[in-house]
């Protein structure tokens, strides 16, 4: 992935998102582009656990809502103007998604697969009709608002919700790299290959996937935090939505899973066609699911590998086609033995 | 001096008896080999040695301790190491991740540590030497013959630095060349002071390797002495032809 | 204390139905090994399709089915062959995928079609009753599950006592060893999805007989249906049937006792305790090593 962009395209396009509000000034492109970047955060934190162990988790919408809904609740109760102050809550809001994903995520991981996979999706909609329920703290089914932030005018609104985006995106991003090249990260993705043969070679298999679960239920709610602060309110139908996992899991899988950054491609061309369309084309409700629907299976079908994965299997093969292979010379076995063996071993080959 | 030791152990799958009260044991610093018809329970003696199933009855014991029914990771910890018939590495990761996927972990800063960077690299990369793959070491494990990946899993298995070192058909499916070289891996390996149990169908590699035979029939053992003894035992051509 | 007998009645009732949709899930689980989130859209589909035979053509909903069971199954054997057989790497994930993107295409097409409106399924004993002691019992609930009774005795007979069906469960135990004997897998599974879609449309005309519907009470429904069936244990239509019918008798008993906001929490968390005592569920097979 980073190896196809060197460090000074990478520094190119830090460059590009940094100056982007600038340069595009106009209000739609950058809402598009909040949601795209929030979309891209939390795809990222996804791919930290289900791209890297390969359990597929569907609840984590779960975690989304509970970053919303606890920035709105402590902007309620504190009393707490609008404006820069609640982006310096945004991680406490993380950290307290990430805390109800202890436990969650306990309990889930003693599973796999499938069941892996329903009771994540069970721990949602737990958690949904918490909100619904919970009248005294969340307010039930009207939802709580966000304070207002009149002092930001139309034009200069978005910019904090951009950067904030940006960075979220930026440190999930990191956390990424450094976790796929920490021996913890290598933990994870054995896991995914053979976890029974990863647990026997001492990899702790069971807190490295709990770790794992907690770091992008992290990520996941804090971008939860920012997005609803933005769209103004939270809600249960529309903080905790039922569609969000697979959304985030069709972004990932578009570009790449497991990769690092796959789900950040995915994220930022789905979601901004999404808005993008939803804003151009006024279609009705079943319109709009019909083609979302369609899109989907039309990917998956002729994308199996998602599109990062392909393109980057392109170009391989076209590389490989324009250099005209020599055959790789077969190798030969260790020389006269190696220093820390310290054995007389006899030339021989290691082609099998 | 026995390493490890197997007292009487009983295993049932469903109705089949694979161990029926089965002791085998290891001597230190010896090649031993385990020899069987098919069905004789060789791999079942593996998988409740190394933690992968529980025995029903009997006990293990590993320099004098007893780890009966230590889990997998327990059992490597202790310096047991093992390898399989259908040889288990990580497909999607590089044949040098999968080195450090088995790799002592040091604590958390290990665990947080840049692998590439880490103090484990040279060794990998020494191992890789060793068995002779370290060209392969950025291809995807998946990628690799067959042969090729028994050497890798023979390869992060050294890398823990395990006593004994348990082989499940090393030379299943493999061409003549390669087995010499696991002949005289193991052989080096040995000279240094490792323990090894090597299970096989290819005679003439465990009558040549190793310095006592064990054998197996229904689950029990039938016969145990240096190879030339044990291939004139009427009770082992029985058990090989009788069945 | 009557209260609770009539939710105790009803849970009953309303379990069978579930079970009815949740036996279609289980089974496809089984062979393929896949989870068919679309069958909460097949459902709808399937209560729609009764719903437009019978305001069009004034076709009894229970004779209806002879029309929309063997359409629904035509309908699944054939998202089968074009959007599940392709899929042979990651098909845990690309299956979750595609089913979703063929639910949300379903939802999408009833929306277009009957709109947003909620709907019920009405025929003359819908609004009869039955007095049994303090309470009125709707007829309809006892066709239905009668109906459900007779489809899952049905599917019983099919799984466990036919060649088919014994060809069927050799194909859940062990995938490859069936092929080795010369099953036909492909052709199982496509036949056990389209028989799964099959009950789904029974389910539907059962379950739109009893509730409201619209074209996105299909998310709320597959969401129920995987708790039963992962607590019931996947690939067991017994275990389906055990759970379905314990669910809804403690949903509907909590919301009569605690009340209805609550109950379907309480589902959740109890199928959460037993996961987590027992992760297969109550008669699955302990999760081994992938075949």
């Amino acid at each position: 992935m980073t190896k196809l962009l060197n460090p000074a395209g990478l520094l190119v396009l830090l460059a590009g998102a940094i100056a982007f509000p600038f340069v595009i000034n106009d209000p739609t492109y950058t809402t598009i582009a909040i949601f795209a970047l929030l979309f891209a955060a939390a795809a990222s934190g996804w791919n930290i656990f289900s791209g890297y162990t390969g359990y597929i988790a569907l609840g984590h919408a779960a975690y989304f809502g509970v970053g919303g809904y606890a920035l709105a609740i402590m902007c309620q109760r504190w009393h707490i103007q609008g404006g820069y102050t609640p982006f310096y809550l945004v991680p406490v809001c993380g950290l307290i998604a990430a805390a109800f994903a202890v436990p969650l995520g306990a309990v889930a991981l003693r599973t796999r697969r499938h069941t892996f996979v329903v009771i994540t999706v069970a721990s949602f909609f737990i958690l949904q009709l918490l909100s619904y329920n919970l009248r005294g703290l969340t307010n039930g089914s009207s939802g709580i608002d966000f304070p207002l932030i009149l002092q930001w005018g139309p034009d200069f609104y978005n910019l904090p919700f951009y950067y904030a985006a940006l960075i979220l995106t930026l440190v999930a991003l990191a956390t990424s790299w450094f976790i796929r090249n920490s021996k913890f990260g290598l933990g994870l993705l054995a896991i995914r290959d053979d976890e029974d043969r990863a647990q026997g070679l001492g990899v702790k298999t069971g807190a490295s996937k709990l770790i794992a679960f907690v770091i992008s239920a992290f990520f996941v709610g804090m971008a939860g935090a920012v997005l609803n602060y933005f769209i103004g309110n939270v809600q249960p139908t529309f903080t905790f939505d039922s569609l969000f996992d697979v959304a985030v899991e069709l972004m990932v899988f578009m570009g790449g899973i497991g990769s690092l950054s796959g789900p950040i491609l995915g994220a930022l061309v789905i979601e901004s066609a999404d808005q993008y369309t939803a804003l151009q084309f006024s279609f009705g409700p079943g319109l709009h699911l019909l083609v979302y629907g369609s899109l989907f299976l039309v990917v998956i079908l002729f994308l199996p590998q998602g599109i990062v994965p392909s393109i980057k299997g392109q170009w391989a093969r076209y590389q490989a086609s324009r250099s005209n292979d020599q055959p790789l010379p077969s190798a030969n076995g260790t020389g006269p033995g190696s220093p820390a063996m310290g054995v007389t071993a006899s030339r021989e080959e290691a082609k099998a | 001096m026995n390493l490890l030791e197997v007292k009487g152990a009983s295993k049932a799958f469903g109705g089949i008896q694979a161990l029926s009260d089965c002791s085998v044991s290891l001597e230190k610093g010896k090649i031993n080999g385990l020899i069987g018809p098919n069905g004789s329970g060789k791999t079942t003696l593996f998988n409740v040695v190394t933690g992968y199933e529980k025995v029903d009855a009997g006990e293990i014991i590993f320099n004098g301790k007893p780890i009966t029914n230590a889990s997998p990771d327990q059992v490597f910890a202790l310096g047991i190491g093992r390898t399989f018939q259908l040889t288990r590495i990580f497909p999607r990761l590089t044949v040098i991740e999968n080195m450090h996927v088995a790799a002592q972990r040091s604590g958390l800063s290990g665990l947080l540590a840049r692998w590439s960077q880490s103090h484990e690299q040279k060794r990998a990369i020494e191992l890789l030497d060793y068995v002779g793959i370290t060209r392969l070491k950025d291809t995807p494990a998946g990628n690799l013959s067959y042969g090729q990946k028994k050497l890798l899993e023979f390869a992060f298995i050294l890398i823990a630095d395990p006593q004994v070192i348990l082989l499940d058909e090393p030379a299943g499916g493999v061409n003549p060349t390669m087995i010499n070289l696991l002949a005289s891996r193991i052989r080096g390996l040995n000279e240094l002071g490792i323990t090894f149990l090597v299970v096989e169908h290819n005679m003439e590699f465990v009558m040549t390797l190793c310095d006592r035979v064990t054998v197996m029939h229904r689950g029990t053992k039938i016969a145990e002495g240096p190879p030339a003894e044990v291939r004139r035992n009427p009770a082992v051509l029985e058990a090989y032809l009788g069945d | 204390m009557n209260l609770i007998i009539e939710a105790v009645v009803f849970g009953i009732l309303t379990g069978g139905v579930y079970a009815l949709m949740a036996s279609g899930l289980t089974l496809i689980f089984g062979v393929l090994d896949i989870i068919n989130i679309a069958q909460g859209g097949m459902v709808i589909l399937g209560a729609y399709l009764s719903f437009w035979l019978q305001q069009h053509l004034q076709l009894d909903l229970f004779l209806g089915l002879l029309i929309t069971m063997p359409v629904m199954f035509g309908v699944g054997v054939l998202i089968h062959a074009v959007f599940i057989r392709p899929l042979k790497q990651d098909r845990t994930m690309l299956s979750i995928l595609v089913t979703f993107g063929i639910m949300l295409v379903i939802q999408g097409l009833l929306t277009i079609v009957f709109t947003t409106d909620t709907r019920k399924l009405q025929a003359p004993y819908v609004t009869d009753a039955l007095r049994v002691g303090d309470f009125y019992l709707s007829y309809i609930y006892l066709y239905v599950f009668a109906l459900s009774a007779i489809l899952l005795a049905a599917l019983y007979l099919l799984v466990y006592r036919t060649r088919f069906g014994q060809s069927l469960r050799a194909s859940i135990q062990n995938r490859t060893a069936a092929e080795l004997i010369g099953i036909n897998v492909n052709r199982i599974a496509a036949l056990t999805f389209g028989i799964g879609v099959a009950l789904a449309a029974a389910g539907g005309m059962a379950y739109g007989a009893t509730t409201a519907f619209d074209p996105n009470s299909g998310l709320d429904l597959i969401s129920r249906l995987l708790v039963i069936i992962v607590l019931g244990g996947m690939g067991s239509l017994s275990g389906a049937l055990i759970a379905s019918v314990s669910i809804l008798v403690i949903q509907d008993v909590t919301a009569v006792i605690w009340s209805p906001t609550w109950s379907v929490v309480v589902a959740f968390a109890l199928m959460i305790i037993v996961l987590v005592l027992r992760p297969q569920g109550l008669l699955g097979k302990v999760e081994g090593r992938k075949q």
